[in-house]
């Protein structure tokens, strides 16, 4: 209840301050963003895109934490987060994409241009589909909830060589990819001014909270259906 | 001689008689043999028809290389695990057999397999693709034997997963394609250089990459695997 009223009013906060302060050329207060050239009102999907995107790496890890909880507890809960997490997991993941692929075509010209981050968001869907045709495909619960288990953890491990290594060999269009002049690598030096790094971070921790929530509600619902089920 | 090197006698021991198991068997069926065989010579020809006598650059044709190579696994490397769900030998295998030697096994029966595989479809690729060349031969090698143990070693786990669940040939190559991505991404690369005949050192960092993935892969497998054999 508390966590509902405080993500709601922090929500609310992040999407005004992210939409609604103005971006001039020289700021002289502190609620104006500088402009960047070329990007201009532009700019603003970093605070929306980003924590999509983390969201959806951060479900990704959190159903394979579980499913390695279930694989040492065999706790059919567990499996319900893993797969309620893997679930949340696509759904940001597609957000990710089309609001990416949607600014692409103003900032870079085209929709899709197979950069490494793009390469790398294109596998994670990958990912969740497999994983779902793999549960839809296994009738008994506990096979099921093994197998879906086992897949999450093989494919977690296939994953640091797409964030970590690919975007150091291949030229790309985001920061921090080979060919960047601040340098390649997987952390990156921000260079927002500090008005815009506290609405980012405020959008950051808000988008956790959200994951935090929905979670715990698509756990809640799946465990009543879960008793519920006629029992055959 | 203590009884530590005993075990560990006895359980190479194990998968060595699981990998002659499943090699007589496949000599006496030639199942996942003529699978192989005839998905290269149906991809290659069809390549050759589509392309109808015209060339195509050499990176695309390092590339699809490895088209031919990742569809004709994937029609292939599952049969060692679906063969034991389908004659009902799987339990006998759990009783008798640590679980870890089976998959030694099963590992090295489809490294057997992988290898043909990649020999095969380079070899007939060499001959019949008129527009492949290979300008450094160590680069190309190299690739290719990493590559298919690369190859076999994450599409053995992978068809121990789908040999449990009930759909066993569709959803083989949707499992296996994110998981095999790097490992493509990379063999392409790395085909691509020997093509534009770059010198050994400039593969460098793919070699790098195909190691430790490989090591990842078996590592993790070999981990897991008692949870997807054991019922």
């Amino acid at each position: 209840m508390t966590l509902r009223i405080l993500l709601g009013v922090l929500l609310t906060l992040v999407i005004v301050a992210a939409l609604g302060l103005p971006m001039v050329q020289h700021p002289q207060h502190w609620y104006e963003f500088p402009s960047i050239p070329g990007l201009e009102e532009k700019a603003r999907i970093i605070f929306f895109h980003v924590p999509t995107a983390w969201l959806s790496v951060m479900a990704f890890i959190t159903s394979m934490i579980y499913g390695i909880r279930y694989l040492r507890r065999k706790d059919p809960m567990d499996d319900l987060t893993s797969a309620s997490a893997a679930g949340l997991g696509l759904l940001f993941c597609v957000l990710a994409t089309v609001t990416g692929a949607i600014w692409a075509k103003f900032n870079w010209g085209s929709y899709w241009n197979w950069d490494p981050r793009e390469t790398s968001i294109f596998v994670l869907l990958l990912i969740y589909g497999a994983y779902f045709s793999l549960r839809a495909a296994v009738e008994v619960e506990e096979k099921r909830a093994t197998l879906s288990s086992v897949y999450s953890i093989i494919a977690a491990v296939t994953v640091p060589f797409f964030v970590f290594i690919m975007p150091r060999i291949m030229t790309g269009l985001h920061p921090g990819a080979k060919g960047d002049p601040d340098g390649a690598g997987p952390v990156i030096e921000f260079k927002m001014s500090l008005n815009m790094r506290v609405v980012f971070f405020s959008s950051l921790i808000a988008f956790t909270l959200l994951f935090l929530w929905m979670l715990s509600l698509r756990v809640r619902t799946a465990r009543l259906e879960y008793h519920h089920q006629p029992k055959g | 001689m203590s009884v530590r090197e005993t075990t560990t006698l006895r359980w190479i021991r194990a998968s060595l008689a699981v990998f002659l198991k499943d090699w007589r068997s496949e000599l006496r069926t030639r199942y996942a043999m003529s699978a192989l065989v005839m998905f290269v010579v149906t991809t290659i020809s069809i390549i050759l028809f589509s392309l109808g006598g015209e060339g195509a650059s050499p990176e695309v044709l390092a590339g699809m290389l490895w088209v031919v190579i990742f569809f004709a696994a994937m029609s292939g490397l599952s049969r060692t695990f679906v063969m034991e769900e389908e004659r009902g030998t799987g339990m006998t295998l759990q009783l008798l057999t640590p679980p870890g030697a089976v998959f030694a096994g099963k590992l090295l029966f489809n490294l057997v397999l992988g290898a043909g595989l990649t020999l095969l479809t380079v070899v007939l690729y060499a001959f019949f693709i008129n527009g492949f060349i290979v300008r450094t031969l160590s680069i190309f090698l190299l690739t290719i034997a990493l590559g298919s143990v690369g190859l076999a070693a994450a599409s053995t786990i992978i068809a121990a997963i789908i040999a449990r669940a009930n759909t066993k040939g569709t959803l083989y190559p949707v499992l296996s394609f994110p998981i095999l991505l790097p490992l493509l991404m990379t063999v392409i690369n790395a085909t691509r250089l020997a093509s534009d005949g770059a010198p050994l050192g400039e593969a460098a960092g793919e070699f790098q990459i195909l190691i430790s993935y490989i090591v990842v892969v078996i590592t993790v497998s070999t981990l897991l695997f008692e949870y997807i054999w054991k019922d």
